[in-house]
Parts: C-alpha cells; sequence; structure tokens
C-alpha cells in the first residue's frame, strides 16, 4: 500500500472548492508527490454540496479509497457527507466562528480542530481567502512545507496582480501558525517532498494534448458534460499549430463540420457524451459510408437520457460497438488510465485514416474528472508516429484513374483500403455519397457492386486486425485462478485493489482491455481460469455480454451503476465475495 | 486556375433522373455557369448536396462533393471551407432540407457568414418523397399528409436569413437562365455567405407554385430602384405579402467572411510526420 494521505474539501457551489483543491494537489505535484484526485462520488442529499478529493502518496496513486484523513469543512452538512470515511486520527478543519457551523459534531473520535478562517482571512486582506487560510493550517496538520503552496497561488492568482499573491501566501501563512500556537497537538502526518518533476492533468486534457500531437487540426463541438474539457483545452492551444475550434449550433452540426474538414483533408474529430453521440449517430453512418477518417470521442456519463450528467458509468459501450443502422465498420478505442487517454487519441488518428473509418474514442467521466500526477517523459511527444494511410497526390494519382481518367475513390482494393485524394489535387474530383455507390463514388443500387462495396468496407477491419496489435494491458499473476477483466477506467482501481487481495492471500490476474472493436480474442485466458469475473461501471453487464459471445462460456460480473466509480478497497471486497461464490452486485451462475 | 473550364466540365457522366420539366435543371445549369464563370475548376470546388431531388445534383455535377444525410450539407460546408479556405465551396439542397429538418443550421450558418454560397432549390414541396408538405408550402396547399393544407403559415427564408445576420440574400428563377446564373455567380463573389432562394419548380407533385405562376409574379429587382446595401428596403421587399422578387435583395458591403475573421490561413491539410514542433510546451504547461 502507498503511505497516503486522503485530503478534502467540501463546501456548497460557489465555495471555490475546485480551484482550492486544484492549488493544493499543484502544490503536492510541484513538491514532487503523486496525487489522484476525484470530485465524482455519492452525496447523502440533494443538490448543493460540492467537494474536491485529493488521494497523495510518494508512491503511484491510481484510485480513490473510502478513507479521508483531512477534512476542510466549509459547511456543517460537509462533515455528515464524509462521516463514513473519517477515522479517529482524522482531522476536521472548520470555521467555529461561524454561526452555522456552531453544531458541527466531529464523528469517530476524529480531531476537530476549529480555526477562525473567515477572521484571519479578513486579517490577511479579505474574507474570500479563507479557503487558503484552511490550506495553510491543513500544511501544518500534514507537515507539509508550506512554500510548496506558494508556486501554486501564483498559478493561480498571478493575473490578478501580485499584491493579491502575496496576501494570499500571507493567508495560508495565518492559517498555519493559527494551527502551530493553538494547538499543541502531535498530528500523525508527515507529508515529504521528493525532487521528482510531475505534471498533473485529467483525462480530457490528455485527450486534447493527443489530438494536438497527433496533428489533429480541426474541431467542432457542443458544450456537454463531461467532455467540455476537450473543447475548452483545445481552445486556443490548436490555434498556435494552424488548427481551429468551432462551437456548432448542436452535435448534428458539429459531426457534420468535422465531417466535412475531414473530406478536406484536415485531421478532425468531435468529442461529446452520450447525448450529443444519440444525435450524432445518422452521420456516423456517413462517415463510414463515405469511408471519411474521423475520430469522434464519446466521453461517457450515467445515461440514459440526462441521467445523471455529472455521475460515472460506462453505459455506451453497446452504442458505440453497435450504434446506427445498417452494418457500420468502425474501431472503438477506449483508453484505460489518463496517459493512456493521450496516446489512444493519437492511435484514434492513426486508425481513423489508415482506413478512412470512423473511429470510437471512448473515456468517461470518472477520467474526465480525475487530476492525475505523471512524469512528463510519459508524454514524451518524440515518440509520436503519425501515418496517414493511402494518400496520392499529382504525383502519383495516375495509377488510381480509371480508363475514363475518373478518380477512384472508392476502389475495391484487396485490403479494403482505397486511395484518398484531398480537394484541390488535380484529376482527383470525385463524389462521395451515404447512398450505395461504385468505386466512383456514383450512387447504384446494382447487386454486385453493392455487396463488393460492403465487402470492401468490412476488409478494412479485417485488414486492421492482420496490421495492428490490439492488445490487452496485463497485471497481477498470469497463472491465477481467477481472472479478472474490465475495460476503460476501472484499471486503477482494481491494480489498487490487487494489493488489498494479496494482503489476504489472494492472487488474481487481472485484463484491462483498452480496444472494443477489434478487441483481443481472450477465449484462451478465460478457459485457463477458473473464474473470469468482468468488472464494469454499468448495471447490465455490456462488456460481459461481450467477452460470453466472444469465448462462448459464462463469465462473473461486478457491476457498479450508482454513478460513482469504483473504490480500490470496494473493489477488492466484490471481487473476494465473487470468487467465494458470495452475490456481488450482480451474478451470472457459472454453467 | 486555367481560364478555359467551361461550364460542362463541371457535368459528371450520370443522366439526371429528374422529372422532364423539373426546375431543377435550370437550377443546377446556373450553378455550374456561374463555377465555371468565376474561374473555378472541378479540382479546387467542393459541393455539398442535402438529400432529396435536389440533393441529386450531387451526382449530376462533376467536382470534389459529398452527399451527405438529409438537412446538414450547411454544416458540413462549413467544415470544409474552414480546414481549406483555398477551395470554392457551394451547398445546395431542397426547401425541407434547408428550412425544416436542416433549419437551425441554416439560422447559424447565416450567422456564422462562412464564405461559401447556398443554393436552396425552393420548390415549396417534398418531391423524393413524392408530394408532401414543405416549410414553404402554402397554407391551404393539400397534399397526403396535409388533407386541408398545412394550416400554418409558410416560412419565409429570406426574412429568416435577414433577421440571422446574413450577409448576402438573393432570389432567382431556375427558369431564367440568364438571371439565375448572374444572381448565383454574384452570391459566389460575395465574402462571406451567399445565399440564393431559387423558385425550381416540381412539376410532378406541385400544380399551385407552378412555371406560369413565379413568371406571372415575379419582378426583376433590376428593374427596380431597390437599392441591396439598403437594409430596410431588403426587409420591406422581403415582408411583403404577395409579391416576388428576383435578385439581390440584401448584400452586406463590409461583410468579412468567418474564417477571415478566425485568422484561419490556408489549408489545415499538411501535418508534419510526428508531434508539431513545439508540442512538448504543451506537457511543461502542466507543471
Ligand atoms: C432523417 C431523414 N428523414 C427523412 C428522410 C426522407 N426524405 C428524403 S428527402 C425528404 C424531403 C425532401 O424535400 P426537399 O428538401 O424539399 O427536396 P426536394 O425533393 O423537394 O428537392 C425527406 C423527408 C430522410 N432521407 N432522412
Ligand atoms: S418529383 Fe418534382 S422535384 Fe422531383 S424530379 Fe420530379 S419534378 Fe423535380
Ligand atoms: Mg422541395
Amino acid at each position: 500500500m502507498p503511505d497516503d494521505l486522503n485530503w478534502a474539501i467540501g463546501g456548497e457551489a460557489g465555495d471555490g472548492i475546485d480551484s482550492t483543491g486544484k492549488i493544493f494537489a499543484q502544490a503536492l505535484s510541484r513538491a514532487g508527490r503523486h496525487v489522484f484526485t476525484s470530485k465524482d462520488f455519492a452525496s447523502r442529499i440533494r443538490g448543493g454540496y460540492t467537494a474536491s478529493k485529493i488521494r497523495t502518496s510518494v508512491d503511484r496513486v491510481e484510485s480513490v479509497v473510502d478513507r479521508l484523513d483531512i477534512l476542510i469543512a466549509l459547511t456543517e452538512r460537509t462533515v455528515h457527507e464524509n462521516e463514513d470515511e473519517l477515522h479517529e486520527d482524522s482531522v476536521v478543519i472548520y470555521d467555529g466562528e461561524r454561526s452555522t457551523m456552531q453544531d458541527v459534531e466531529v464523528p469517530h473520535g476524529a480531531t476537530a480542530l476549529e480555526v477562525p478562517l473567515k477572521r484571519l482571512a479578513e486579517d490577511a486582506g479579505g474574507a474570500i481567502m479563507l479557503n487558503v487560510v484552511a490550506l495553510g493550517a491543513a500544511c501544518e496538520v500534514t507537515n507539509f512545507p508550506i512554500e510548496n503552496l506558494d508556486e501554486s497561488l501564483q498559478k493561480r492568482f498571478g493575473d490578478k496582480g501580485e499584491a493579491i499573491v502575496e496576501n494570499n501566501k500571507k493567508a495560508a501563512r495565518m492559517g498555519q501558525e493559527y494551527v502551530r500556537e493553538e494547538f499543541d497537538h502531535d498530528f500523525p502526518y508527515d507529508v515529504e517532498t521528493t525532487d521528482e518533476d510531475y505534471v498533473l492533468l485529467n483525462g480530457d486534457e490528455a485527450i486534447g494534448m493527443g489530438a494536438i500531437a497527433a496533428g489533429c487540426r480541426f474541431y467542432a463541438g457542443y458544450p456537454i458534460t463531461p467532455a467540455t474539457d476537450v473543447m475548452e483545452y483545445l481552445t486556443g492551444r490548436i490555434d498556435q499549430f494552424g488548427g481551429k475550434v468551432v462551437q456548432a449550433e448542436d452535435e448534428l452540426s458539429a459531426i457534420n463540420m468535422a465531417l466535412g474538414a475531414a473530406r478536406a483533408g484536415a485531421r478532425s474529430m468531435t468529442a461529446t457524451s452520450g447525448p450529443g453521440i444519440d444525435l450524432m449517430t445518422e452521420t456516423f453512418g456517413l462517415v463510414a459510408t463515405s469511408e471519411t477518417p474521423l475520430v469522434i470521442c464519446d466521453v461517457m456519463r450515467s445515461g440514459p437520457s440526462t441521467g445523471m450528467p455529472t455521475k460515472q458509468e460506462q453505459g455506451d459501450l453497446n452504442m458505440t460497438l453497435y450504434g446506427g443502422h445498417g452494418e457500420i465498420p468502425r474501431f472503438v478505442v477506449a483508453p484505460t488510465t489518463i496517459s493512456e487517454c493521450f496516446w489512444k487519441t493519437i492511435e484514434a488518428f492513426n486508425l481513423a485514416e489508415k482506413y478512412q473509418t470512423p473511429v470510437f474514442l471512448v473515456s468517461d467521466l470518472a477520467m474526465a474528472v480525475t487530476e492525475q500526477t505523471f512524469s512528463p517523459d510519459t508524454f514524451d511527444m518524440d515518440e509520436v508516429e503519425i501515418d496517414r494511410g493511402k494518400v496520392v497526390d499529382e504525383d502519383d494519382i495516375d495509377a488510381w484513374l480509371d480508363e475514363k481518367g475518373r478518380f477512384q475513390a472508392h476502389f475495391p482494393a484487396a485490403d479494403g483500403v482505397s486511395p484518398r485524394a484531398f480537394p484541390g489535387t488535380t484529376d482527383g474530383a470525385h463524389m462521395t455519397t451515404g447512398l450505395e455507390h461504385d468505386e466512383l463514388g456514383r450512387r447504384t443500387e446494382d447487386t454486385e457492386v453493392r455487396v463488393e462495396q460492403v465487402d470492401k468496407r468490412n476488409r478494412k477491419v479485417e485488414t486492421a486486425k492482420e496490421q495492428e496489435k490490439f492488445d490487452y494491458r496485463e497485471f497481477g499473476d498470469p497463472d491465477a485462478d481467477t481472472l479478472v477483466i474490465s475495460w476503460g477506467s476501472n484499471e486503477g482501481a482494481m491494480r489498487e485493489g490487487m494489493e488489498f487481495l494479496s494482503e489476504d492471500g489472494i492472487d488474481v490476474r487481472f485484463i484491462s482491455v483498452p480496444y472494443i472493436f477489434p478487441r483481443p480474442d481472450l477465449t484462451e485466458e478465460v478457459q485457463a481460469a477458473e473464474t473470469t469475473i468482468v468488472v464494469e461501471c454499468n448495471a447490465t453487464g455490456q462488456f460481459a455480454d461481450v467477452i460470453e459471445h466472444d469465448v462462448l462460456e459464462r463469465v462473473e460480473r461486478i457491476n457498479k451503476y450508482t454513478g460513482v466509480r469504483f473504490d480500490a478497497d470496494e473493489l477488492a471486497a466484490e471481487v473476494k465475495a465473487t470468487i467465494a461464490g458470495e452475490t456481488g452486485t450482480q451474478e451470472v451462475q457459472a454453467e | 486556375m486555367s481560364s478555359d473550364i467551361r461550364f460542362t466540365d463541371f457535368k459528371s457522366d450520370k443522366q439526371p433522373t429528374w422529372c422532364p420539366g423539373c426546375g431543377d435543371f435550370g437550377t443546377m445549369n446556373g450553378m455550374m455557369k456561374a463555377l465555371a464563370e468565376t474561374g473555378n475548376d472541378p479540382d479546387n470546388t467542393f459541393i455539398v448536396a442535402g438529400i432529396g431531388c435536389s440533393g441529386k445534383i450531387g451526382t449530376y455535377m462533376h467536382s470534389y462533393a459529398l452527399h451527405g444525410v438529409h438537412g446538414r450539407a450547411l454544416p458540413v460546408g462549413i467544415g470544409v471551407k474552414m480546414a481549406n479556405p483555398d477551395l470554392e465551396v457551394m451547398v445546395s439542397g431542397g426547401d425541407g432540407d434547408g428550412y425544416s429538418i436542416g433549419a437551425g443550421h441554416f439560422i447559424h450558418a447565416c450567422r456564422r457568414n462562412v464564405d461559401m454560397s447556398y443554393v436552396v432549390m425552393d420548390n415549396r414541396i417534398y418531391g423524393l418523397t413524392k408530394g408532401q408538405a414543405s416549410p414553404t408550402s402554402r397554407e391551404d396547399f393539400e397534399t397526403a399528409t396535409t388533407p386541408d393544407g398545412p394550416n400554418q403559415p409558410p416560412v419565409n427564408p429570406k426574412a429568416l436569413a435577414l433577421a440571422s445576420g446574413a450577409t448576402f440574400i438573393a432570389q432567382t428563377f431556375s427558369s431564367n437562365s440568364q438571371r439565375h446564373a448572374e444572381i448565383v455567380q454574384e452570391a459566389i463573389e460575395h465574402d462571406g455567405f451567399g445565399f440564393v432562394n431559387v423558385y425550381s419548380p416540381c412539376v410532378t407533385f406541385n400544380d399551385v407554385d407552378t412555371y406560369d405562376y413565379f413568371r406571372d409574379t415575379i419582378e426583376d429587382l433590376d428593374e427596380t430602384d431597390h437599392d441591396r446595401h439598403d437594409r430596410e428596403q431588403a426587409k420591406d421587399k422581403i415582408l411583403e405579402g404577395d409579391k416576388e422578387y428576383m435578385g439581390v435583395l440584401y448584400q452586406d458591403e463590409n461583410s468579412v467572411p468567418f474564417e477571415e475573421r478566425e485568422g484561419v490561413e490556408g489549408s489545415m491539410a499538411e501535418i508534419p510526420d510526428g508531434a508539431p514542433e513545439g508540442a512538448m510546451d504543451l506537457v511543461r504547461e502542466f507543471y
């Protein structure tokens, strides 16, 4: 187990919770500590409550756990909301001078640390800085050198002027000194610093950065949680590389703009969440039929319909795998970590262009709202490879003209991949359509041509299976009796869950699958295991269904659809129960 | 660009299957003439066609082209032009495609003012699906799905365009081939979104909005003292009840295309073999 500290600040929307969390996370990262943040968790009461949680350690942290060591409570409710996670060594920092905080009762023998946050902030220059006073107090409690806050305060407030930055630094120190002087208490925390340099980013930012690295030049989108950060990241930044973000009037427009840009030769993408994918689905078929390279990112959230827009779910697997009328060749890639969000985005662009096929890049809310630390070489730009596939120019276009000099944009090549000429290329003029068409792109209902074109488009996927590596990521004991399979963002929780399991003497083999279609064939792996458990954040076990279909064998399932991602310890307990044959959240009897 | 481009170079070798006498023949011919006349050639032209009888022009014309899904031609055109402003982009479709299923895109394309032309073949009917009411059908126009007529007034696309901030609003009549081609040419030459509503009669399913009707009611703005740069005059003409006009109703002289305002320079098609130079700075930003 990493020697970790779990910290949180909670209050009402508008209390600056997110930015305070960000300041502390950045300070920890700059101090050479690993950080894993989260904003998605269950709320006991409806509406209004918001919190930012940070797990930090000198070792890597890949997940959240259900334990809180330090809690900054701006409201009484914050204490209630986190009751179950507090323990006797926990420290709850709150402003006991506030009339609304008179009834606070700190549970489980945890320490109540009353700090006059507002009064000290006013002394430092303004009540608005009370969160920063609390940060200073937290530094003292955790023995974290307060200078580490300075750089992130500078980053956060620098554009408001030096005076504001200085006031904030002062506010932090006042919180620190207050605790030092008023409480004669030895806290059991010691947040060490290291010389490591880390970068701190979330999954949406990793996707955006991956897109720029991959040469994406055009992005069209319509704001939707939790995909908006991809668009906001790219806005302004993509311009520095000759690209443009366009905010469309809706998702129908967004995907069609992105399609137009791709037809014009740009590497192009759109990102949305489930409701937007619904709207894009008709055009998705057009993208595939017109053989246009396009990356469509689905940052999943809880559905159906508007569902729980700020909650986690992996409910769109079937939609990305099967969505759209007719039969649509496609790729579905689902990165399993935040750093993989970067690399898989680059791969998605290469797949799209090599095979002139739409690629669903499927991420989820848990990754989108989590910030995690990485060594900067995790994103080594020198490692980025670009493959644009069969693009032809003026010099080699002749080979692809028919006897009448017409460009064959849908030529039924042996590998299924036709030549691609960007508009502007002499002699390349051609039309393409969502109607079934011949090799020239002309509408047809000729039975032979129909079959030829359907086969040709499907053949691209077969070619990709031969040429690409659609591998899984593997952890744990390859010979273990128990095989756990998951897709998407559960990888981190399961990896840490394995440490809990091994403390209980349980070894498992863990396969984390980033490719949904085409995907690795797991028949041998499932057959070699005594028990196979598929873990996913949805109610029906969409990936488990797919695995059963592939390997013709029943699997056990662990499903979570509360809207909250798996905690490492919780997942470990579920796996343990499933192995013991107890009912998990949902179980299918093994045959 | 070669100067010896003829309008027939924009013709594909597919013979149109429109009903004999369909207005779309004349509309398409004018579009091809206007493209040739403005010095474009098929290799630098991108045509986006909607779905409908009108949308078939994508097949009958020769250029880079996409025939997409019903109602979404405008966003495709915007994407093409943003990604490569050097291309001549022309979008075309029917009244149902543009003012019903795609009406949202129409309003926003007017606002956005990307430099491209939009030619709507307005026959006041759904031709391809065999004769249902369209958004421009008359209030009492009886069809199989509207036995008593739509019972709602037709949409006025020119008014929608004006209210949405369009910078070029024109109307033509397909059978006046000379004027139609001239006006489409002006739409192409306009620096921004050049919108042309074309009366393009459906001889099979619309026996009300016929060639005779348009011939009798349409007045050429060139024969009036209309000032196209005067928004008030344009508004009055557009909202006038029982008259049809041919010509440029409105043109904003100071129009600057969206892509220019956004600083898009040249094609986005070319990219380096690896990550672009300076990409590592993006990583450092996250320190
Ligand atoms: C999503 C969708 N809904 C319905 C249709 C059927 N449809 C095809 S064309 C059309 C209307 C065409 O009318 P218009 O745009 O005026 O074109 P016209 O045929 O009159 O030229 C309809 C409803 C479709 N292709 N796609
Ligand atoms: S149905 Fe009408 S619009 Fe369609 S081709 Fe025939 S005449 Fe033209
Ligand atoms: Mg029509």
